[in-house]
C-alpha cells in the first residue's frame, strides 16, 4: 500500500512536470519551452521572463515551463516546428541554438519558427589564470599570432556554441586562420573553470556569469570583454572591450523568444505585446541587473533580420572551419 | 579544533525543529525522485527552485541537501529490487544487488546500501568540513592526462570480470564501447553511428542502456522461458543483516568511501568511475569470489558507499572554488546566486555561518535518511512476493516511465526497447552483461579525457604523460601487468595472491 501511494505521488509529480495543462483555444495559458537543462543560461532567462509575466499578470493566464533537452537545442527546435500553428507555445532561442541547428545537422533552422523578441544579450570574456604571463589582450594576441597552435584555448561549449564561435571569430579578425586555433571543448563552465585554475589551458573564452567569484578573488584575470561597451556588471566593468584595445570585433551572446510557425499575425502581435509589457516592467529591469545582462530588446521584423544576420555569421564561421 | 567548533555551531543552527522538518521533507522527496528512474536529484532541485524563493537560504539549502543525498540513496532501491537503476551511479549496485534480491536477500542488500550510504555520506561530509580548502587546491592540478591513466587502469581491471569465456567477455566489452561511440564527435562535431537520427546526436543515455539491458532484457528472457521453467518462488529471507553480513560489509563501506570521495572532490570526477572501481576492487579482494555474479554483499556495499562519498565530495569544488561538478551542483550554484551568495575561495570566510550550517545539515539529512530508510528495507523487500507475471509487468511499466522521464522523449522509450532486445540477445548467446555495461560507462569517459589531453598538447603524445599522477598510475599499471608472470618465473612456483590478500585484509 505504502508503495502504491509512493508511486502515485511520484507519478503525479512527474506528470505535472512533464506535460502542461490542456490548452483550449480560448485559454490564456502558455507553454514555455527551454531548449536546455535546468540551471543553464536559457533556463535562467526563460524562467526569469516567465516569473515577471506571471507576477505582473501580463498574459492573464499561467505559464508551464518545460525543458526539452537534446542536441544543443535542436531537439526543442524540432518540437516547436512540430507544433506549427499552436498559438499557446513559446520557446527560448539564442546564439547557441543557431549554432546547434548547424552542428547537429538539424532539419529545421531557427527561422523556421516565428521570431517574437530578443530579450537580452551578454558579452563573453577572455580569461587567463592568475599566474599567466599575459596581462593585456595585446600581449596575448601577439603570442597567439606568432604560433597559433601553441596556445590551448578552452571554452565551455562544443563546436558551434558561443564559446567556440567567439575565439574563431577573434582569430579571423586578428589574421589567424581559424583552422590553426587549438580549441579544447569543456562540458560547461565548471570544468572550464577548473582547467583555468589548474592552468591546463592558456586562455578561456566564456560567458562571465560563472567566473564572478574567481575574478573577484583574483584567481582568474580578465583580458577583455567582447561587448560593444563595457560590461554592465560591477565585477567586469573595469575591463576593456576588444574594440578599446584596437580589435574591431564585438561578439554578443543573446537569447530571445520564438513561437511555432504558422501562427496568425494577430496572435504574433499579441505575444510580442506581452513581451514588450514585460520588458517595460521594473521587475524585468531588476532581473537584468541581477544577472548582469545587457538590456538588448528587439521585436518582430527587426529580430527576424537580426537572426538572419547571426545565422549567416555562424554558418560562415563553421564553413570556414570545415565543420559543416 | 576551530573547525570542530564551527561545525558544532552550525549543528546548533541547523537543529531547529523547523529546519529538521525541511531536512526530513528533502530526504523523503529525494528518496522518491531517486526511486523513479530518469528523474534525478538535479531535476527535482530545479523544479523546487521557485518554491524556495520564499525561504531563508539556510532552509532551502537544507532542503536541497536532503534531496541530493536522498536521491543518491533512492536510486539503489530500484536497482536492487527491480534491476532498474535510476541513475548512472547506481548501475553497479544493480549487478550484485538484484542477484541478492532474487536469493531472498533483498532486505540485506537494501540495508547494506542504506548503512553504507550513511557511513560514506557522514565520513565524506566530515572530510568536506575539515579538508576543503586544502583539497580544492590539489584537485584542480589533476588534469585530463591523469584521468585518462585512471580510465586505462580501470579498463585493465575490467578484464578481470570478463567471465569464464574471454572471447565472449571481449565481445560484451566491445558492444559496450560501440554503444558509447554513438553521438557527435567531441572536437569536430561529426556525427558518429547516429544513422542521421537527431535524437542520437547527444549519445545514448546510460540509464536507458542499463535499464534496457538489465530490466527489459531480463523481462523478455523470463517471458520466453516462463512456460518451460517451474516458477521458483523467491524465498522470504531474514529481515535484517546477520553478523556475517556486517563482517563482510564494513570494509567495502570504508574502501568505497575512500575511492568515492576523491572522485567527487575532483572537478572532473563524477560518481560512475568510483562505483565500478569499487566493484572491481571488492571482487578482487573478496574471500568469497565465487559469490560475485550471484549476489555478493560486498558488491553492493562498496559501490553504494562510493556513490554517496562522491556525492559528498562534490561540495569541495562547489564551496571552495564555486565549481559545479554535477548537474545538481550546477542547480545549487544557481540557487546560491539568486540569494546573492557567490561561492568561491572566499565563501568559507565571508559567510561561515551559512557554510557550516549547510555542512551540519548534510550530516543531519544523512542521519535522517538512515533512520527513515532502514526500517523500510524489509517492507520494500516484500515487493518481490508479487507473482512473477505481475511483477515483470510492473517492471516493464516502471522502466518505460523512467526512460521517458530522462529527456521526456518518446524516442528514448523506443531506444529502451532496442536495448531490451540487445539485452535478450546477449543472454541468449551467453555474452556477459558486466563488461558490456562497463564499456558503455568507461568508453565515453576515456575518450573525452584522451581527446582533452591530446588537444591540450596540440596532438603531441606527450600530453598523455605530463602529469606526475599519470606517470605514477602507468607505473602501477605496468606492475599489475608484468609482476605476476615475472614473479612466477623467478620463484618457479605459482604465486598465491589469494592468501596475501586475505592476510592484508584481516589486519
Amino acid at each position: 500500500m505504502r508503495l502504491v501511494v509512493a508511486l502515485l505521488l511520484v507519478t503525479s509529480v512527474v506528470s505535472t512536470a512533464a506535460c502542461g495543462v490542456t490548452r483550449g483555444d480560448d485559454s490564456r495559458d502558455i507553454l514555455m519551452i527551454i531548449p536546455n537543462s535546468p540551471g543553464g543560461g536559457y533556463d535562467q532567462t526563460g524562467r526569469a521572463a516567465v516569473d515577471v509575466m506571471e507576477e505582473g499578470d501580463i498574459t492573464g493566464g499561467s505559464f508551464t515551463v518545460d525543458n526539452v533537452i537534446g542536441a544543443g537545442g535542436a531537439a526543442a527546435m524540432t518540437e516547436v516546428v512540430g507544433e506549427a500553428g499552436d498559438e499557446h507555445t513559446m520557446m527560448m532561442v539564442g546564439l547557441g541554438v543557431v549554432g546547434s541547428t548547424y552542428s547537429f545537422a538539424s532539419t529545421y533552422a531557427v527561422l523556421d519558427g516565428t521570431p517574437l523578441a530578443q530579450l537580452m544579450s551578454e558579452p563573453e570574456v577572455i580569461l587567463v589564470p592568475a599566474d599567466s604571463p599575459y596581462e593585456t589582450i595585446e600581449q596575448f594576441v601577439a603570442d597567439w599570432k606568432a604560433d597559433p597552435g601553441s596556445l590551448a584555448i578552452g571554452g565551455g561549449s562544443s563546436p558551434g556554441g558561443p564559446d567556440h564561435l567567439f575565439p574563431m571569430q577573434l582569430a579571423a579578425e586578428v589574421g589567424i586562420d581559424p583552422n590553426d586555433v587549438n580549441y579544447v571543448s569543456y562540458d560547461g563552465g565548471g570544468p572550464l573553470t577548473s582547467a583555468l585554475l589548474g592552468a591546463k589551458i592558456d586562455a578561456g573564452f566564456s560567458g562571465p556569469a560563472e567566473f564572478i567569484g574567481q575574478v573577484e578573488d583574483g584567481e582568474l584575470r580578465v583580458l577583455a570583454v567582447s561587448g560593444e561597451e563595457r560590461s554592465p556588471q560591477e565585477t567586469f566593468a573595469d575591463f576593456p572591450t576588444l574594440i578599446e584595445s584596437g580589435i574591431d570585433l564585438a561578439f554578443l551572446n543573446w537569447r530571445g523568444v520564438l513561437a511555432p510557425p504558422e501562427i496568425s499575425e494577430e496572435r504574433r502581435a499579441q505575444l510580442i505585446g506581452y513581451l514588450e509589457e514585460m520588458h517595460e516592467s521594473e521587475a524585468w529591469q531588476e532581473q537584468l541587473a541581477t544577472y548582469g545582462w545587457i538590456d538588448d530588446f528587439k521585436t518582430g521584423d527587426e529580430f527576424t533580420a537580426f537572426i538572419e544576420e547571426q545565422d549567416d555569421r555562424v554558418s560562415g564561421t563553421l564553413e570556414e572551419l570545415g565543420l559543416i | 579544533m576551530d573547525t570542530l567548533n564551527l561545525l558544532l555551531d552550525g549543528m546548533a543552527n541547523a537543529l531547529t525543529p523547523e529546519n529538521l522538518a525541511f531536512a526530513a521533507i528533502g530526504v523523503l522527496l529525494g528518496t522518491f525522485v531517486g526511486v523513479l528512474p530518469g528523474i534525478g536529484p538535479a531535476m527535482a532541485v530545479a523544479l523546487l527552485l521557485p518554491i524556495t524563493y520564499g525561504l531563508e537560504p539556510t532552509q532551502s539549502f537544507i532542503l536541497f541537501a536532503g534531496i541530493y543525498y536522498g536521491g543518491m540513496y533512492g536510486g539503489s532501491t530500484t536497482s536492487i529490487l527491480l534491476n532498474t537503476p535510476g541513475e548512472s551511479a547506481s548501475v553497479m549496485t544493480a549487478i550484485e544487488g538484484n542477484k541478492m534480491a532474487k536469493k531472498g536477500r533483498a532486505a540485506q542488500a537494501l540495508a547494506t546500501a542504506a548503512i553504507g550510504s550513511f557511513v560514506a555520506g557522514t565520513i565524506g561530509t566530515l572530510l568536506v568540513a575539515f579538508l576543503t580548502p586544502w583539497l580544492a587546491e590539489i584537485a584542480v592540478e589533476i588534469g585530463a592526462a591523469s584521468y585518462f591513466a585512471i580510465m586505462l587502469l580501470s579498463l585493465v581491471l575490467v578484464t578481470a570480470v570478463l567471465g569464464s569465456s574471454k572471447l565472449r567477455g571481449f565481445i560484451g566489452l566491445f558492444i559496450g564501447l560501440t554503444i558509447g561511440l554513438v553521438g557527435l564527435d567531441l572536437s569536430t562535431g561529426q556525427a558518429r553511428l547516429t544513422g542521421g537520427i537527431l535524437q542520437l546526436a547527444d549519445g545514448v543515455d546510460i540509464v536507458v542502456v542499463a535499464v534496457g539491458i538489465f530490466a527489459i532484457g531480463e523481462a523478455l528472457w523470463i517471458a520466453a522461458h516462463l512456460r518451460r521453467q517451474p516458477i521458483d518462488v523467491i524465498p522470504v529471507g531474514r529481515p535484517f543483516m546477520s553478523r556475517d553480513d556486517w563482517a563482510r560489509s564494513w570494509k567495502p563501506w570504508l574502501r568505497g568511501t575512500a575511492l568515492g570521495f576523491p572522485f567527487g572532490a575532483l572537478p572532473a570526477g563524477g560518481a560512475e568511475t568510483p562505483t565500478f572501481l569499487s566493484y572491481v576492487l571488492e571482487r578482487r579482494l573478496s574471500r568469497k569470489k565465487e559469490e560475485f555474479g550471484h549476489g555478493a554483499i560486498e558488491g553492493v556495499a562498496g559501490p553504494e558507499a562510493a556513490n554517496n562519498a562522491s556525492a559528498a565530495g562534490m561540495f569541495v569544488p562547489l564551496l571552495a572554488l564555486g565549481l559545479p561538478v554535477t548537474a545538481t551542483a550546477a542547480v545549487l550554484l544557481a540557487a546560491m546566486r539568486t540569494y546573492g551568495i557567490v561561492p568561491g575561495p572566499t565563501l568559507m570566510t565571508d559567510q561561515p555561518e551559512l557554510v557550516w550550517t549547510l555542512l551540519a545539515s548534510l550530516l543531519i539529512g544523512n542521519t535522517l535518511l538512515l533512520v527513515i530508510n532502514l526500517p523500510l528495507a524489509p517492507m520494500w523487500a516484500k515487493l518481490l512476493q508479487i507473482p512473477r507475471p505481475q511483477l515483470y509487468a510492473g517492471i516493464l511499466f516502471f522502466a518505460s516511465l523512467g526512460a521517458y522521464a530522462v529527456n521526456q522523449s518518446a524516442f528514448d522509450v523506443a531506444l529502451l526497447l532496442v536495448f531490451g532486445a540487445v539485452g535478450f540477445a546477449v543472454r541468449r548467446f551467453g555474452i556477459p552483461i558486466l563488461p558490456l555495461i562497463l564499456g558503455v560507462i568507461i568508453g565515453p569517459l576515456m575518450e573525452t579525457k584522451m581527446r582533452e589531453a591530446l588537444d591540450l598538447s596540440n596532438g603531441d603524445i606527450s600530453g598523455l604523460f605530463n602529469e606526475p599522477l599519470a606517470i605514477a598510475i602507468y607505473v602501477l599499471l605496468a606492475i599489475i601487468l608484468i609482476a605476476p608472470p615475472v614473479i612466477q618465473r623467478v620463484r618457479g612456483a605459482p604465486l598465491v595472491p589469494r592468501e596475501l590478500d586475505e592476510q592484508e585484509t584481516r589486519r
